[in-house]
């Protein structure tokens, strides 16, 4: 490797660790650690991390009820508009979440589209903790279809001939096969999903508000209480900072575990 | 019986096979890579389906595109072991083999019985809590096959069941194969690219040249009568393609490389004409004697035949193109040796004739 290149990479490697590590090393830092796990007997903090993580629970589920058949669609058939909807499902991922809300806010506000004929039912999800749901599985709904689909797809035809051959109708090649092999990516994406619901700021605050106990949400939280209270901000972004962490460690790791758990099962070292 | 006569037409490739299977035997098709045994198999399995024609196994109708009959492979009684096998890797072999049984929602007490019998007869009983890819290849040869087995399907459909194997496994498991599959009741279908595995496995055998059925018979059938220079070249024998000539005093036999003696050509007509290897003798200088049939040419390859045996193949640049077989001792006396110019010569009454 040439010195010029070398020196290249190593500028751009510093470069990206302080834009990335210099505000987490920033919040992580500013409070001692003592003085941290004494924050997180705040109830405010108590109540908003119950919300996030039921929230961003169900949105999840949803995500997943509603994307899996989506994903196993565009895996395996092809159909008219197939281009369109796959770009409809990556949307969120580049629409600002603020519009999101907004647009959600249009559906299923008091006079939207689809809100009218709610409220006629005496339902209004505006403002509500199904709303904060809503707008987390509108955002992070794309992790896990993309990443499913790609498990799907990534199945080698030989094992679903295999498995017709052997009598499988194709719903039980699904369950039996299919699913089984996709898992791993299946895993991936919903962990993904669940980070990215658990994250979700601008949507909510927009379709859902700032209700605590209701919608308030740990990233909405955070933002409330950089107003009065830093030390708190910094408590709740500690622990946000903690769980993502977590997530993608253990997305990453989720292979070689599963792995070790088979080879366990299997009876080998 | 396995009746098949399909038309099948994908990308480019074009397929048209037509032939009988009968039960308790085995049917090889044989033919290079390329011309279409795979497609034959998958179409047999249901996996595609063709686009005209008709497949009928033991007098139900699995495909008939023109009647809109297109049975998919769930239903039907086929057991498919493809090249690589394609056990599946998230179960274990025990499972691997219980999956169709389970699939067609086999009574859960029988299973078990069923499977573990499975294994015992493909020699793998202790292996069926592994994973396959734990397993040597002959081992997933077998499980693969235990997997197909254990439904006892009418028709068993095997795409190159050695190729994955090296060689001393393929000897291994090759005389171990074809005692299991003497065994079987049902309709077998075997495809290779080998000669000697057609030999060694074909009740029958279905010769395919690019997408076309060339030949069907006998092994018999194929080594005394092939009609194709791929058929002679498979068993090993020498074909000329030719015509009898309205004047029969000459006892000739035109054929596009030349004139061949023949003690009795027949009627006028056109006639295939076969000359075994081993009636066909090498001199190093233009011989004299009452063979009439006498060519000079350069010897292109020379190859032991077995590969360890005592006698060689020498392939001859003469018009037309021969090959004879030798012993070793022939060999070494004539110092002969690739690029050598010879002359190969053999009786009128060495050629059999046929039409």
């Amino acid at each position: 490797m040439g010195g010029g290149l070398r020196l290249l990479l190593v500028l751009a490697a510093a470069g990206l660790f302080l834009l990335l590590g210099l505000p987490l090393a920033a919040v992580v830092s500013r409070v001692p650690p003592s003085e941290l796990l004494a924050r997180l007997g705040d109830p405010m903090l108590l109540e908003a991390l119950r919300l996030s993580l039921l929230t961003s629970a169900a949105a999840t589920a949803l995500v997943v009820a509603l994307g899996l058949p989506v994903a196993y669609l565009l895996a395996t058939r092809s159909f008219p508009g197939k281009r369109l909807v796959e770009v409809l499902i990556d949307l969120p991922m580049v629409l600002p979440p603020t519009v999101a809300g907004f647009a959600l806010l249009l559906a299923f506000g008091r006079h939207g589209l689809a809100g009218r004929t709610l409220a006629l039912l005496g339902v209004s999800v505006p403002f509500t903790t199904l709303a904060v749901v809503l707008a987390q599985a509108f955002i992070a709904a794309p992790f896990f279809i993309t990443a499913t689909r790609a498990g799907l797809s990534g199945i080698e035809p030989r094992y679903l001939d295999a498995a017709a051959t052997l009598r499988a109708s194709p719903g039980h090649a699904l369950r039996r096969v299919m699913l089984p092999l996709a898992l791993p990516s299946m895993l991936a994406g919903a962990g993904m999903t669940w980070a990215r619901a658990l994250g979700e700021f601008g949507a909510t605050i927009t379709f859902a508000g700032n209700l605590p106990g209701v919608t308030q949400t740990m990233p909405l939280a955070v933002y409330l209480a950089l107003q009065h209270d830093v030390d708190a901000a910094v408590a709740m972004s500690v622990l946000l900072l903690a769980l993502s962490v977590g997530v993608l460690l253990s997305i990453r790791l989720a292979p070689s575990w599963l792995g070790a758990l088979d080879r366990a099962r299997a009876g080998r070292p | 019986m396995l009746e098949l006569d399909v038309r099948s037409r994908r990308g480019g490739f074009a397929l048209e096979a037509g032939f009988h299977a009968p039960a308790g035997s085995t049917t090889v098709i044989v033919g290079e890579s390329g011309a279409g045994k795979t497609t034959l198999l998958r179409l047999a399995a249901g996996l595609d389906q063709p686009d005209r024609g008709r497949i009928v196994l033991d007098g139900v109708v699995y495909a008939a595109p023109e009647a809109g009959i297109a049975v998919p492979p769930w239903r039907r009684d086929v057991g498919y072991v493809p090249q690589d096998y394609a056990l599946f890797p998230h179960l274990t072999v025990e499972q691997n083999v219980a999956f169709g049984l389970r699939a067609q929602r086999a009574r859960r007490r029988t299973v078990a019985p069923r499977v573990t019998e499975a294994l015992r007869r493909a020699g793998i009983a202790d292996l069926g809590r592994r994973r396959p890819s734990m397993l040597s290849g002959g081992q997933q040869q077998r499980a693969a096959l235990a997997r197909a087995l254990v439904l006892d399907p009418r028709l068993l459909l095997l795409d190159e069941p050695l190729a994955a194997l090296d060689l001393q496994t393929r000897r291994l498991v090759r005389g171990e194969l074809r005692d299991l599959l003497r065994a079987l009741g049902c309709v077998t279908l075997y495809v290779t690219h080998s000669p000697l595995e057609a030999l060694l496995f074909g009740d029958r055998i279905v010769v395919i040249e690019s997408g076309r059925v060339s030949q069907t018979g006998t092994r018999d059938d194929l080594l005394r009568y092939p009609r194709s220079r791929y058929v002679a070249e498979l068993m090993g024998t020498n074909l000329f393609a030719g015509s009898v000539g309205a004047e029969r005093a000459a006892a000739t036999v035109r054929t596009g490389d030349g004139d061949l003696a023949v003690s009795d050509p027949g009627a006028p007509g056109d006639v295939f004409l076969t000359v075994d290897p081993r009636d066909i003798t090498i001199h190093a200088h233009a011989p004299e004697g009452s063979a009439q049939n006498v060519f000079a040419g350069p010897i292109v390859e020379m190859a032991p035949e077995p590969p360890s045996g005592e006698r060689v193949r020498v392939v001859l640049g003469t018009r037309p193109a021969l090959v004879a077989e030798v012993t070793r001792e022939a060999v070494a006396g004539l110092g002969l040796r690739e690029g050598m110019t010879v002359h190969a010569s053999f009786k009128a009454t060495g050629i059999r004739t046929y039409r």
